[in-house]
């Protein structure tokens, strides 16, 4: 199943003729023959197209700083802002001491409009007094939203005070939501700082175990980090730390200690990745905990990496106790689901994460996209010389980073690893593009009405995307699955994350709900019978 | 769960908030032009409000809520969005081809300070379409406000006095309630023959029905046509204070349409009030089949009233529902310690609105005192029931965390809940709503009964 090109051309036509322009570019139809497909992403939203795509302060405070949990997260704007990033992600935490989780806490500055005449600094540096007298947080955080950046308030100044005030950190996120043309940029904002504040702020010299490992990019959305946690530290693997599901400062702070950083989303989490490899010469892996076999390379990836035999062996036997474990209950589902096609649509890594899973159960994805990524997600990181900064990200400071004196190790020798970059996808993300079949479809930042129109043309079985689009989608009589929350289930990753989706999906299909769509009365005329002499009959 | 929340009250003096009970104005006001007919909402601000916005109003209804956003971007806000909002309307009309879009400013493009009337005039607007649109600065009120200044620009743009004596209609402005509230007044309005126009009407737009396709521009919604001839009405009712009752007093000195505000009718007495309005304004009786209903509910009321007198409650949400079902729980004989809202202004001493007046007053009335404010949050509300316990919390869905924390049977109500279906469906409104709200706050109470009773004491019949 695929589009003619013709047939793209048809879409866009609707569209005024700059938007079709712009838009063009964000679409490819996947074409093997050529040496590379270039693909426009993390440009600006045309005004008035419907997007999926948020905010900075979204992908800042909503995705990256906001799950780890022993810290109080201080939204200084008006109270809306707060109040959306307050338990809608499904970033699940749980804490020894419950009195240091603060996860169903949402604290709002509540800018009323005289703070936004004279400033709100004095009212941030209040609410920061009373939330640590109130709840002892290990830190604080203090996000800023549209507003602060254009009153002026200088939320570093009252952090630094606040900091000396109160004897604990504080970090300050200048991550106003107009910052970028999506999400991405709050990431790189968050990023910046956890790594200029928070990453090696532990006294921790040493990992206390062997294998020690960081997951980036993983944020325990439905669980997913606890399925993966599970699996690997049996193998033997030391969890530093996660970035940032489930995550602490106090566990944070001592993240340069790992001797390999696992990087599950590319898209918000790879500046990290990159800086603790300049900084204190840590390597990353890209891998995915979503998909049966993505798992299994995965781990043998790690393995193939720490070089150690008991480590191949148990991770060889783990993996092989859960596949029979699994495959018979996978196989039940696959039955449901075999045959059928999709359209994956998520986030900045997860539009290529769940391919692989899919195809597991027979599933073809005909269309995948992302909403806030940037070319490298798409075509692979070879492309990042060749992406120009542009006004939007030049805005978004880089932080410069040098090897640190006392704490940078190189993890193995260097010929070693340039071999094993050749074996592994060491420091390296190949993107989406190069696992998608000829012929299909790759849609960057989609809006609603090419969702209508491709629907329409290509007519998939089940549309994986968000909720926004959600009961659009279903409203067409097509199971939609939402792979932000997961519709509130979950785990997905992992060995029996990847059941309980093959069993959510089969569910989507296989619901009596979608055969009462049509009425009886609606096949049927009114009156049936024959006229006869006496009457009707 | 909860278990940094201390029991000592400290005062807070800081004016922020620990876990809200509001939000901001522009979902209001996207919610409000959602219940005009083919209105697409158009957020003027950054994409994550009208992201977050969409993403609400859909958890909550389950349905599609389309809405734009100007896309602001560092340049636009500091050059203003008068650039991405002529972009966006002209994108919008051939795009998404709705008859009007509703325009709600958010913080950002208050504080930029965008004159949006001058921006919508030079704007290319297609023949026959309409762009209206109201101002929603975040930092003031709540999406209550929202909703209420969407509602009081579709007075402000559309409504005209056209005629020289006014038609024998009413406009009903039903306030920040669901569908389900909605269809509920209008079935009694036809129950009793008056011609009406209730607008904002979301009824038919975010309960649209399955049919296997994907309409933009659902049945539901008030029509351009209605809103206009509300100015030819000869009464307007405003239901809730908080969210009509500005509408219904621009409609009274724009079009000399009498506007007469009355409580959300949640509860016997607010669905008495409300019908002996209709009653006395259009000389309708009121007929067998709402005399029967109303028969029922007190029937109900009488025949299970044990399960509920003296029974403590704590309740918060909405003013306007807020109000209502603090009446409601009172004419059951319950007795209300704790009654919160997130929005101000309604504050003793505050120029607009008098919930805290209201309330003290039913209170008084009923031989009671209680915590009662406005303007506060839900830590606020959680240590107030942790000084003084209750049987019963009835809020909306954020109030799980507390019922789970101190153990209380807990009602969902008002806007949002998240984590439960149907409820949008279904009124609170009217006497149906009243027997709804019975069925729910006493399934919650002898559902805990039965949880908690020892099994000799574990009853057949209640």
């Amino acid at each position: 199943m695929a589009i003619t090109k013709e047939q793209l051309d048809a879409i866009l036509e609707k569209y005024p003729a700059k938007v079709a322009k712009s838009r063009k570019k964000h679409i490819l139809i996947k074409d093997a023959s050529q040496e590379s497909q270039i693909i426009e992403a993390n440009t600006r939203t045309v005004p008035g197209i419907m997007t999926n795509r948020g905010c900075a302060y979204a992908g800042c405070k909503g995705v990256v700083v906001g799950p780890l949990k022993d810290m109080i997260h201080i939204v200084h704007g008006p109270v809306g802002c707060g109040y959306y990033a307050w338990g809608t992600r499904r970033n699940k935490a749980k804490s020894e001491d419950p009195t240091k989780n603060f996860l169903n806490y949402c604290v709002s500055t509540d800018m009323q409009e005289s703070d936004i005449v004279f400033g709100g600094e004095k009212k941030l540096a209040k609410v920061i007094d009373e939330v640590v007298e109130t709840f002892h947080p290990n830190a604080i955080s203090i996000s800023a939203t549209c507003p602060v950046g254009l009153i002026g308030d200088d939320i570093n100044a009252v952090a630094r005070a606040a900091q000396k005030r109160h004897g604990i950190p504080i970090l300050a996120f200048n991550c106003e939501g107009y910052k970028g043309v999506s999400q991405s940029a709050g990431h790189h904002i968050a990023n910046n700082i956890l790594l200029d504040k928070v990453i090696g702020a532990g006294e921790q010299e040493a990992a206390p175990a062997k294998f020690a490992i960081n997951i980036l990019g993983e944020y325990n959305i439905g669980g997913d980090g606890w399925e993966i946690k599970r699996t690997l530290e049996e193998i033997g693997y030391h969890i530093v730390t996660v970035m940032t599901g489930d995550g602490s400062y106090e566990e944070l702070k001592n993240a340069h200690v790992a001797e390999l950083n696992l990087v599950q989303c590319h898209r918000s989490i790879n500046y990290i990745a990159e800086m603790l490899e300049i900084k204190y010469g840590t390597p990353w892996l890209k891998v995915n905990f979503i998909g049966i076999q993505s798992m299994i390379e995965t781990l043998r990836n790690m393995a193939i990496y720490f070089n150690d035999e008991a480590l191949t062996k148990k991770t060889e036997e783990v993996i092989a106790r859960e596949l029979a474990r699994i495959e018979p209950v996978i196989e039940q589902y696959k039955k449901v689901c075999n045959g059928k096609t999709a359209f994956c649509f998520v986030g900045g890594s997860r539009g290529h994460h769940y391919q692989g899973l899919f195809a597991e159960l027979g599933i073809d994805t005909v269309l995948a996209g992302y909403e806030f990524a940037h070319r490298d997600d798409y075509e692979g990181r070879q492309v990042l010389p060749d992406i120009k900064p542009d006004a939007d990200s030049k805005n978004i400071p880089e932080l410069h980073v040098e090897a640190d004196e006392g704490r940078f190790r190189l993890k193995m020798s260097p010929e070693r690893l340039e071999a094993l970059k050749k074996e592994i996808p060491l420091s390296n993300y190949a993107g989406m593009n190069i696992d998608m079949a000829e012929g299909k479809i790759i849609v960057d930042d989609i809006n609603q009405y090419e969702t209508d129109e491709l629907i329409k043309l290509l007519k998939p079985d089940i549309f994986a995307s968000g909720i926004k689009d959600k009961y659009v989608v279903q409203k067409m009589g097509i199971p939609a699955k939402q792979l932000h929350s997961y519709d509130y289930s979950g785990p997905y990753a992992g060995f029996n994350g990847a059941v309980n989706f093959a069993r959510d999906v089969s569910m989507g299909f296989s619901s009596p709900t979608w055969n009462y769509i049509v009425p009886p009365w609606k096949n049927q005329p009114l009156l049936i019978g024959t006229v006869t002499e006496e009457g009707v009959a | 769960m909860l278990d940094c929340t201390p029991k000592e009250m400290k005062p807070r003096l800081s004016g922020g908030l620990i876990n809200p009970a509001k939000t901001c104005q522009p979902i209001g006001a996207m919610y409000a032009a959602l219940g005009i007919h083919r209105c697409l909402p158009h957020s003027h601000g950054s994409q994550g409000c009208c992201s977050y916005h969409r993403m609400h109003l859909t958890r909550h209804f389950r349905d599609p809520v389309m809405a734009t956003t100007s896309s602001f971007t560092e340049g636009s806000s500091v050059f203003g969005g008068g650039a991405n909002l002529k972009t966006a309307i002209k994108n919008i009309f051939q795009v998404y081809s709705p008859d009007v879009i509703a325009i709600h400013t958010t913080c950002l493009s208050e504080t930029i300070g965008d004159d949006i009337p001058s921006l919508i005039q030079s704007a290319e607007i297609p023949e026959g379409k309409l762009v209206i649109h109201t101002n929603t600065p975040s930092y003031q009120g709540s999406h209550i406000t929202g909703f209420s200044n969407m509602t009081k620009s579709m007075v402000k743009y559309l409504a005209q006095a056209s005629t020289t004596v006014k038609k024998d209609q009413v406009n009903i402005i039903p306030g920040f309630v669901n569908p389900g509230d909605m269809r509920e007044i209008k079935r009694l309005l036809k129950a009793m023959n008056i011609e009406s126009i209730l607008f904002p009407d979301t009824s038919g737009v975010v309960d649209s029905p399955m049919t296997g396709e994907f309409n933009m521009y659902p049945a539901g919604g008030t029509t351009i046509e209605q809103l206009k001839d509300t100015g030819n009405s000869k009464l307007t009712i405003a239901l809730g204070r908080f969210a009509s009752s500005d509408a219904a007093e621009l409609l009274s000195s724009k079009c000399k349409v009498p506007a007469l505000a009355l409580k959300t009718p949640i509860g016997i007495k607010a669905s008495d009030a409300f019908l002996m309005a209709l009653r006395g304004s259009f000389a309708q009786e009121v007929p067998a089949e709402i005399e029967e209903e109303r028969g029922q509910l007190v029937d109900i009321m009488t025949d299970t009233h044990f399960h509920f007198h003296g029974k403590r409650v704590a309740i918060f949400g909405d003013p306007d529902i807020v109000t209502g079902l603090t009446e409601f729980v009172l004419s059951l004989g319950m007795a209300p310690v704790h009654i919160l809202t997130g929005t101000p202004g309604g504050a003793i001493g505050s120029a607009v609105g008098s919930f805290e007046e209201d309330i003290n007053g039913m209170l008084l009335e009923a031989n009671l005192t209680a915590n009662v404010k406005a303007g506060g949050d839900l830590f606020t509300l959680h240590q107030w029931i942790k000084n003084q316990p209750v049987d019963l919390l009835i809020g909306t869905t954020y109030g799980k965390y507390i019922a789970r924390a101190e153990d209380i049977p807990f009602v969902r109500a008002g806007f949002p809940v998240l984590d439960r279906s149907v409820h949008s469906y279904m009124p609170l409104v009217g006497y149906r709503g009243a027997m709804r709200l019975i069925e729910m706050i006493s399934g919650a109470l002898l559902d805990r009964a039965d949880r908690d009773a020892a099994d000799e004491d574990f009853e057949l019949v209640m």
